[in-house]
């Protein structure tokens, strides 16, 4: 561990925090239909974005009709994502396909489709050898950008209902998707991406470069537009790579401060989000509280993962290699990790994209030391709750703290209250399906990935028969369930013998039931979410009396993080005990 | 219900454009107008000659020839050994190593005995090529970077550590002074990301160009 690797850590938490505290108040006004500093640029195309769809954006949506939205649309964004992919090659006539890459089968492009309509991004093809820049840029980028929209709008829709005063309207699904594309994810979008070229990102057409080095040996350079489709990627936590090993590509993470910026970008809405919730329900701590519960969380898991990683592997010790950093080398666990990173770059970076559904990498999560690993996995035990995805984190942690007023009503003996609104029977049988079904998709599909041979085939074959093995599955399907998107890599669902996809198959198992897992996932706790949003949203508010229970002192953050521990730790932990724990505990190799 | 499909898909399409056509070529316009180099790979000539770009590492190595014929594996990739007067980027779990169009990670896990294997290997392989000019070096001397495969497989920088090492091989095998190489290694390592993010590593592409300037490329 290093001086510098803590300051880091440490000035990352600040810049963040001095960073979305503003966005917050931004985007509230952007929301509760304030003036905001873009209106002026925003405005008139808002209109025509409205008239073009035939929207009015005032009509009031209950819960029932915000979701038909929700769904009818992401359904047309499948369909036109699978479409787009399928027909690669249809597409060469606009040039964007230099390489003329094939399409991938239809089992790779079911899961691929999944994984970016619901903000996964999880990657079983490789962007460099399977994807023309027309399939990433007219198809994935724009789920990049929308399935980040639809997030957002869930989360604004949660909020309307927990502070409405009356009625059953959530707002318009379509007012909430346009305000957030345009005002919220547009401009900071292309602000990254310039900053990111500016850093040394690449952002082109051109042929793959094709050369000879110094000694001789001829080799090739991918190329094409990486800073446009990384920015939104970060931002709207996608976090599906335009190459292969995402933001460990030095096209698409050239120095220590893309990195900075990278990871900032990562969690700058999801922070922003909860100081958003503050202003919208008319206390500011309320937001405090929660904003202090996820930081807690996330401090810590770093921590562990940097004090892991510079500690070094088992493999490393049993080569002779020391570990200590000494004068020019960063020591620690290098393997899978980049030198311009170094230990504590690449393992904040890693805990900032699991805690956040984004899952880009700069690293690799498979070669984490046990304990290191055992960070992302616990991220996404506990839900995508620490700061998580765009809009999943504020709704999710929302229904964490519901259900941690309800318990804390429980224990006091008073009927739970949250911001004046009565919790009852109803509202908290829909957070417990809500909460619950993410865990137990994750466990049904491991376990049955795990007990068959066709899901066992997924396993890289270093790791085939051991507890790593259990890893790389365990981790697939947490990760698909969670809607993350990162991987212990090795796991694989795409056999591609040439680049562009010819001779390729798919592992039909792994695409066919990783898309379920991330669809179901996705989907059933937005729809969930947004029927407690409808039950909230018509209750009378009482004015809070000596009696009533604060959600906005230490102590409640306190249950807060004893609920969301509680809840992961009762659902994860014997699986954890396999895989990443064991190696990391007895540091046997296997 | 019917109004939502037509809104969807009016809005898919609209939106597709949009996001998937205007945005990235707006980005594109501007960034090969301000930042040309760097938009277009930062790509490195010499005498006019594309020899890559100064972001993605490469292997310095040479072809094995045999009864005169350039030595393959069973897929066709060639055969090589490391080129004694460069210095030798980071083990690379791409196929062939540097393959700069199929960055892959190593995915080898932390208890893996293969991990371990792949490990020492390296460093025996290091050792091979070193230590006949730093007699003291050992296996617990060797960086770690030198030892393990970084995550792109294209990582373009070794440690300062690894480099200093190195230098003396390079200066024995070039017939430069020791000093001068060392200089050398000085003037191409980057230092941190706004003087705190990330570590230092020396640019092994820019390093060995500057050699080939100073004493004439293979001979």
């Amino acid at each position: 561990m290093t001086f510098a690797g803590w300051l880091t850590i440490v000035l990352f938490v600040v810049v963040l925090t001095a960073l979305a505290i503003p966005l917050g108040r931004y985007m509230a006004a952007v929301y509760t239909g304030e003036r905001t500093i873009l209106d002026p640029l925003f405005n008139t195309p808002e209109r025509l974005l409205y008239r073009i769809l035939r929207v009015d954006p005032h009509r009031e949506q209950d819960w029932k009709a915000y979701a038909k939205s929700l769904i009818i649309f992401s359904l047309a964004g499948w369909l036109l994502l699978y479409f787009i992919l399928r027909t690669q090659t249809l597409w060469n006539w606009t040039g964007l396909n230099p390489e003329h890459f094939h399409s991938a089968p239809w089992n790779v492009t079911f899961n691929t489709t999944s994984s970016f309509l619901t903000n996964t991004n999880w990657q079983y093809y490789s962007g460099e050898t399977t994807m023309s820049y027309f399939s990433q840029m007219a198809g994935l980028t724009v789920q990049n950008f929308l399935s980040a929209g639809v997030g957002i709008a869930v989360a604004v829709a949660l909020i309307r209902g927990i502070v409405s005063r009356s009625g059953s309207s959530l707002g318009n699904f379509w007012h909430d998707l346009v305000r957030t594309v345009l005002w919220v994810l547009t401009p900071i979008s292309f602000v990254i991406a310039l900053v990111l070229v500016f850093g040394g990102a690449t952002q082109n057409f051109s042929h793959y470069l094709s050369f000879n080095g110094p000694t001789g040996l001829a080799n090739s350079i991918a190329m094409g537009p990486v800073a446009s489709q990384e920015a939104i990627k970060l931002l709207g936590t996608n976090g599906g790579g335009f190459l292969n090993v995402n933001s460990a590509h030095p096209f698409e993470n050239p120095t220590g401060f893309t990195n900075f910026v990278e990871m900032l970008t990562v969690l700058v809405i999801p922070a922003a989000l909860v100081f958003m919730y503050g202003r919208m329900a008319g206390n500011r701590r309320q937001g405090y509280a929660i904003f202090a519960t996820m930081m807690v969380m996330f401090v810590g898991a770093v921590c562990v993962a940097y004090i892991a990683e510079a500690h070094g592997s088992p493999a490393q010790h049993a080569a002779g290699l020391h570990t200590q950093v000494i004068a020019g080398s960063t020591g620690g666990n290098l393997e899978g990790k980049e030198q311009r990173f170094g230990i504590a770059g690449s393992a904040l970076f890693d805990v900032v994209t699991t805690v956040t559904s984004c899952g880009a990498v700069n690293s690799a999560l498979e070669s984490f030391t046990g304990i290191g690993g055992a960070v992302p996995f616990a991220n996404l035990s506990a839900s995508e709750v620490i700061f998580g995805g765009v809009g999943t984190g504020l709704y999710s942690i929302l229904l964490y703290v519901l259900l941690a007023v309800f318990i804390g009503g429980l224990m006091v003996g008073r009927t739970p209250e949250y911001l004046g609104k009565k919790i009852e029977g109803r509202e908290i049988k829909l957070v417990t399906l809500a909460l619950l079904i993410t865990p137990l998709t994750a466990l049904f599909s491991t376990a049955l990935a795990t007990a068959s041979a066709s899901g066992r085939a997924s396993i890289s074959s270093a790791a085939a028969g051991t507890p790593q093995g259990f890893s790389e599955t365990f981790y697939a399907y947490l990760s698909q369930a969670n809607n993350n998107g990162s991987a212990f890599a090795g796991y694989t669902g795409f056999i591609q013998p040439n680049a562009g996809s010819l001779g390729s198959h798919g592992v039909t198992f792994a695409d066919v039931l990783g898309g379920f897992t991330m669809m179901f996932a996705r989907y059933a706790p937005i729809l969930f979410a947004l029927a407690v949003a409808g039950a909230l949203a018509g209750k009378r508010v009482s004015p809070a009396g000596l009696g009533t229970m604060r959600t906005d002192n230490p102590t409640f953050v306190v249950l807060l993080i004893g609920v969301i521990i509680l809840v992961g730790a009762l659902t994860f932990f014997p699986a954890l005990l396999l895989g990443p724990i064991v190696q990391g505990l007895t540091g046997h190799l296997y | 219900m019917k109004k939502d499909i037509v809104t969807s898909a009016i809005g898919i399409l609209v939106l597709t454009l949009v996001f998937g056509i205007l945005y990235p070529l707006v980005i594109t316009g501007i960034s090969q107008v301000a930042f040309p180099g760097n938009a277009n790979g930062q790509q490195i000539d010499v005498n006019g000659k594309l020899v890559g770009s100064q972001l993605i590492g490469q292997q310095f190595a040479t072809q094995v020839v045999k009864n005169g014929k350039p030595q393959v594996d069973k897929n066709g990739n060639p055969v090589t050994n490391p080129d004694p007067r460069y210095f030798q980027s980071r083990p690379s779990a791409t196929v062939p190593p540097y393959n700069g169009a199929a960055s892959t990670f190593s995915n080898l896990g932390p208890n893996n005995v293969a991990t371990e294997q792949e490990i020492s290997a390296n460093i025996q392989a290091y050792l091979a090529l070193e230590k006949p000019y730093n007699p003291g070096l050992t296996a617990a001397k060797v960086p770690v970077d030198a030892a393990n495969s970084s995550a792109s497989g294209l990582d373009p920088d070794i440690s300062v550590a690894n480099a200093d090492i190195q230098a003396h091989r390079v200066a024995a095998v070039r017939h430069l002074p020791l000093a001068t190489v060392t200089g050398l290694v000085s003037k191409y390592t980057g230092g941190r990301g706004l003087g705190f993010s990330g570590e230092s590593g020396v640019n092994v592409l820019d390093l060995n160009l500057a050699l080939d300037r100073m004493t004439g490329a293979r001979a």
